[in-house]
């Protein structure tokens, strides 16, 4: 029997894993303590159970223990990794590469930079979604003290050829950032093996808790320093301070414990579903995929469904399934997806955009319901659309002069 | 943010969906909105010479829910008026009527803009001076 309503927008966030409830629940009440009390039992406790947390979430990236940095999440960790490094290595350079797709959290926090006397290049992504490495390269100055590149994408889910970057970076002896927030339980993600000398991630896109994330910061070769962005105790080796979240770290190294062993095989059932949904959904007419088809996260899609708006095609069935728009109308700001503008674009396809983001507890059935509602809502609402007819009549849209408001 | 249930309702089962045909002489047509804005309307009225009174309204919308409940419901209070009345339909009053959120007024703007664009297409067809209009506030 399928249940109401159903969630398809795992890149927002995902339920946590029972698994990690059931891990996490001791430390609300008994095992208490603060992992920072070294003088009683309930202290130890909880220092203990949090360096247990540190090796399953270290593991999982392929990093020593003494790497991870826990923040409250993956904004404050790509924070971090920022502003830390700018103040860290001031002295070598000012300037930072990105690139236009990055989260809010990388951007706005390199605009932050700009105002501190800062210089930023934001590189343009080609119209899959993909940073070009030679883009990097030709971006690189002698002033450039880091290059801050996302693994996967959080709106179509690409992924970036981050290992081809950090080899560029390494010649030029320039740190690579990585915000690995979508891409991390997912895929494999391995600092070593794809060079990342800082990288932010975060619990709660891997079916942990909410609040508890995350920065690697590389010990060696090079080791890398980041100032402390918050004053205190000088937790966390003096770059994070803040009593530790004990229950959250815990559940966040039990959801990495998890992903560790069940990725692969979790990997290949969703990008099957994925596949089924998205060659489905890509038979309607003048229906397009967003992003690169080979470089990408197994249980993403993203499609515009030209001539419907987003919002109003998601109003069909938002009350049974969960997905998200790049629609304006979705957004606070009224401006349609900057992503999706900056794969090429039109505002139009922008605004007629659906992501999908599958999960661990998605199934064929609630695929199937998704197919059957999506593709309906959008037949009806092209039969209630004038860009439809006009389509249909043949008439080239580009042609009108619209009224801009 | 959740939607008023009239809103739902005029999305679920919208009222006069359709195309007039544009070339007759008291049909009326305004097209408004843009692709890139993600909104884009298009309201018919067929006048009723004699009388001048609106005998049939037709819509069809690119857009969101409340974009497509506007202009729904301004199909609806169109038939039966006069184009002079129908004139005066001013944005707010579907505001109230659908509860739209103050990030919606943009859809009833644009409905109210479709309005005027039929009527005045109507009344230059038919030899009639264009009306003039403030420009809607919110856009």
């Amino acid at each position: 029997m399928l249940q109401f309503p159903i969630y398809l927008d795992h890149n927002a966030t995902t339920p946590c894993d029972p698994r990690v409830v059931e891990t996490m629940l001791p430390y609300f009440t008994n095992s208490f303590g603060n992992a920072a009390s070294r003088n009683h039992p309930f202290g130890w406790q909880a220092e203990e159970a949090v360096d247990y947390a540190r090796e399953q979430v270290a593991r999982l990236v392929g990093a020593d223990p003494k790497e991870i940095i826990f923040t409250s999440g993956a904004t404050e960790a790509d924070n971090l990794a920022i502003k830390g490094v700018f103040e860290m290595y001031a002295s070598k350079g000012n300037h930072i590469i990105t690139c236009n797709i990055e989260h809010k959290a990388v951007l706005d926090t390199c605009k932050h930079i700009e105002k501190e006397g800062g210089e930023v290049t934001y590189l343009k992504v080609k119209d899959n979604g993909l940073v070009d490495p030679a883009d990097v390269e030709a971006a690189i100055k002698p002033t450039t003290i880091l290059i801050a590149i996302m693994y996967a994408n959080n709106e179509i889910g690409t992924v970036m050829p981050v290992k081809e970057i950090s080899a560029i970076a390494k010649k030029h002896g320039v740190l690579v950032f990585s915000d690995a927030t979508q891409a991390v339980g997912k895929i494999p993600v391995d600092v070593n093996k794809d060079g990342i000398d800082l990288m932010a991630f975060t619990a709660h896109k891997m079916y942990g808790p909410k609040g508890v994330g995350a920065l690697y910061v590389r010990r060696k070769t090079p080791r890398v320093k980041v100032t402390a962005q918050l004053d205190g105790g000088g937790h966390e080796r003096g770059m994070r301070s803040g009593t530790l979240n004990v229950p959250g770290i815990v559940g966040f190294g039990k959801a990495c414990e998890l992903c560790m062993y069940e990725m692969t095989e979790e990997s290949a059932r969703l990008s099957k579903l994925r596949d089924k949904l998205e060659n489905t959904l890509l038979t309607i007419e003048e229906a397009y995929l967003n992003g690169d088809k080979g470089h990408r996260l197994p249980h993403v899609t993203n499609i515009s469904f030209k001539y419907v708006e987003g919002e109003g095609l998601m109003m069909g069935f938002n009350k049974n399934i969960a997905v998200s728009s790049g629609s304006a109308c979705t957004s606070a700001s009224l401006e349609p997806s900057y992503v999706l503008k900056a794969l090429g674009l039109g505002d139009d396809l922008a605004h007629s955009s659906l992501r999908f983001g599958l999960g661990r507890f998605t199934t064929e059935e609630q695929i199937d319901y998704t197919i059957e509602q999506v593709t309906n809502t959008a037949n009806k609402l092209r039969e209630m659309s004038p860009l439809w007819e006009m389509y249909k009549e043949g008439i080239d849209l580009n042609t009108i002069e619209w009224a801009h408001h | 943010m959740a939607y008023s249930e009239k809103v739902i309702d005029h999305y679920q089962n919208p009222k006069n969906v359709g195309t007039l045909d544009k070339s007759k002489q008291n049909v009326g047509t305004g097209l408004v909105g843009a692709p890139e804005c993600g909104d884009v309307m298009r309201l018919q009225i067929e006048v009723d010479e004699a009388t001048g009174v609106i005998k049939e309204a037709k819509f069809k919308t690119f857009g969101c829910g409340s974009a497509i409940a506007s202009s729904s419901l301004s199909t609806e209070w169109l038939k039966g008026k006069s184009i002079d009345d129908a004139v005066k339909i001013d944005n707010m009053e579907i505001v109230e009527e659908l509860n739209l959120p103050p990030v919606k007024i943009h859809c009833s703007v644009l409905a109210e803009d479709a309005i005027k664009a039929a009527i005045n297409d109507y009344r230059k067809k038919n030899g009639m001076p264009e009306l003039k209009f403030e420009e809607g506030v919110v856009h």
